[in-house]
């Protein structure tokens, strides 16, 4: 398959999802991205366009009859649509790397060769721009993480990590917003919520707005 | 209405999910077998989607507190009422202080897994995000966002004393649109991106094999086991959106399916999905027994969810009919 173009598939009749070319994870890609969504939720067979890191579902409303007419829409669209540009808030968040809190970081150094030290600082420097939310109610999937602390997920998912956990799954890095199962490498921890289930808009961060890890404290 | 006597763990209060949260990362949630909670609820003549209590763990006891009315659909649990038998898939009128008591599935000419409790206008709890089905990992909806313990109360919307009928009950769509391959209980499947990415013998073998549900497996997800599908090379994705029925395969070829509970996203490579229409039926088969996988299109698909919505139209009208004759009585 070639990774040049962009890639249209379903998820059962439930949903449909388009992925865009390339496969690093770009901040520009993702910009069209939310543009894409933007338009794409005002079609009619839509139910919700919902941002994924450079792809992009659509749940139905109806299941359209004809699957490629949607598929080509989608595609005309994404020709068109320029980068939208957010910016939004900055939130820093105190993080407590390795320890109990962070038990797969000798997985992480294992695997990337790096030094415990090396790997927070690595992750700590950059400035995250949430790309997406998704996994659980309010965990933001972040982009811009350095490549080099990379760690594929685990083999067989844990059944529970904690709310708080700082992860790295792939050359992808998150937050979690409560307790729950994942694939993801646990790295350290942080004191978190942000989901609101009363408000109509349940969430403090959307896509557009960052995340800085500040160190608090480092576990060897 | 309802005192919980004794609660198995897990017992929760769903209705068809919450379909729009999916940006937030807001999992769907919804009933297990959706077809059965439509069903109890029209019963009753409740709305399709009203909120019922999802009973997965047994035994499981209520006592009603008030004159009102009941369904019970789902796995056949030989539930009684004050020791007396009741039909699978009925509705009935219940007086103040008579208990209800479910067992364990029975075996029979359907082995189901899920029992259903559907009330008189549906269980009143608050709607949270435009559903009332329980977010157990977010821990709202449902009733306090968790599963329903002994000495919980839930109150029915309506008080049922309109519901006239006696004794009404209906055939279960197992039995009305059965769906077995070698006397395997089965669902139908789609394709999903990284289908073509496996070994051939791999993608011969997830049609050919069974798949066991193993005791790994829950509202969230069930994870089969059988002959490792294997990619030709390793894939690490980029996290995308998913919905319930998506088949993952994680690095060691053991697929899991995506279920209610599931997360709205993943990155697991998808190797197909549960069409929505026979989702149902891969939700209420019991931890270790066997399922078959069968191949099918997008039109087929379209169809079957077509033939669930007939079938439910069809009850509801049989239902009504019935309701209409006994109320002129």
């Amino acid at each position: 398959m070639s990774i040049d173009e962009p890639l249209f598939s379903v998820l059962g009749t439930t949903a449909a999802l388009f992925e865009a070319p390339g496969t690093a994870m770009t901040l520009e890609t993702q910009q069209r991205i939310w543009s894409l969504a933007k338009e794409a939720q005002d079609w009619p067979e839509v139910r919700e366009a919902v941002p994924g890191m450079n792809n992009l579902m659509l749940s139905f409303e109806t299941p359209p009859r004809r699957l490629d007419e949607l598929e080509r829409r989608l595609l005309v669209a994404w020709r068109e649509v320029r980068p939208l540009k957010l910016a939004g808030r900055v939130i820093e968040l105190p993080v407590t790397y390795g320890g109990d809190g962070g038990p797969h970081m000798a997985d992480v150094v294992a695997h990337t060769g790096l030094s415990v030290d090396d790997i927070v600082e690595l992750h700590s420097a950059p400035l995250y721009p949430v790309y997406a939310l998704g996994s659980h109610p309010g965990y933001c999937y972040l982009g811009g993480m350095d490549p080099r602390i990379a760690t594929p997920r685990r083999k067989v998912p844990v059944l529970s990590i904690p709310g708080g956990a700082v992860s790295i799954g792939g050359s992808q890095t998150g937050v979690s917003a409560s307790a729950g199962p994942s694939g993801w490498n646990t790295i350290g921890s942080s004191p978190l919520a942000f989901f609101y289930p009363d408000r109509e808009v349940p969430v403090l961060l959307q896509h557009g707005d960052s995340i800085r890890f500040r160190v608090e404290r480092i576990i060897r | 209405m309802i005192e919980v006597l004794a609660a198995g763990a897990q017992a929760t209060v769903q209705d068809l999910g919450r379909t729009d949260c999916l940006r937030w990362g807001v999992g769907t949630a919804g009933a297990m077998d959706p077809m059965a909670l439509a069903a109890g609820n029209l019963l009753l003549g409740n709305d399709a989607n009203s909120a019922a209590v999802e009973i997965q763990v047994f035994p499981f006891r209520v006592r009603f507190t008030q004159d009102g009315a009941f369904a019970v659909t789902g796995a056949d649990c030989a539930a009684t009422l004050d020791g007396l038998p009741l039909m699978p898939w009925s509705a009935h009128r219940v007086r103040a202080g008579q208990e209800l008591h479910f067992g364990v599935p029975q075996p029979g000419r359907w082995r189901a897994s899920r029992a259903y409790l559907c009330l008189p206008g549906g269980v009143d709890v608050p709607m949270v995000l435009h559903s009332r089905s329980t977010q157990l990992r977010g821990s709202f909806g449902g009733l306090e966002g968790r599963a329903l313990r002994r000495g919980d109360a839930l109150r029915a919307a309506t008080s049922g004393a309109d519901f006239v009928s006696s004794d009404i009950g209906i055939l279960p769509p197992a039995l009305a649109l059965p769906l077995e391959r070698d006397g395997c209980p089965a669902m139908r499947v789609l394709p999903a991106a990284e289908y073509g990415r496996y070994t051939q013998a791999s993608r011969d073998g997830f049609w050919r094999n069974e798949w066991k549900i193993t005791p790994q497996s829950d509202r969230y997800g069930f994870r089969l086991a059988g002959e490792a599908l294997r990619p030709e090379a390793p894939m690490e994705m980029r996290s995308h959106g998913i919905v319930p029925g998506v088949i993952q395969v994680p690095p060691d070829g053991q697929p899991i399916v995506q279920m209610r509970d599931a997360q709205p996203s993943g990155g697991y490579p998808k190797f197909a999905t549960v069409i929505e229409a026979d989702l149902w039926r891969l939700g209420q088969a019991p931890i270790g027994s066997r399922v078959r996988f069968i191949e099918t299109t997008w039109d087929e698909a379209l169809d079957a969810q077509e033939e669930l919505k007939v079938w439910l139209e069809e009850a509801a009208r049989l239902i009504g009919l019935h309701r209409n004759s006994q109320g002129a009585a």
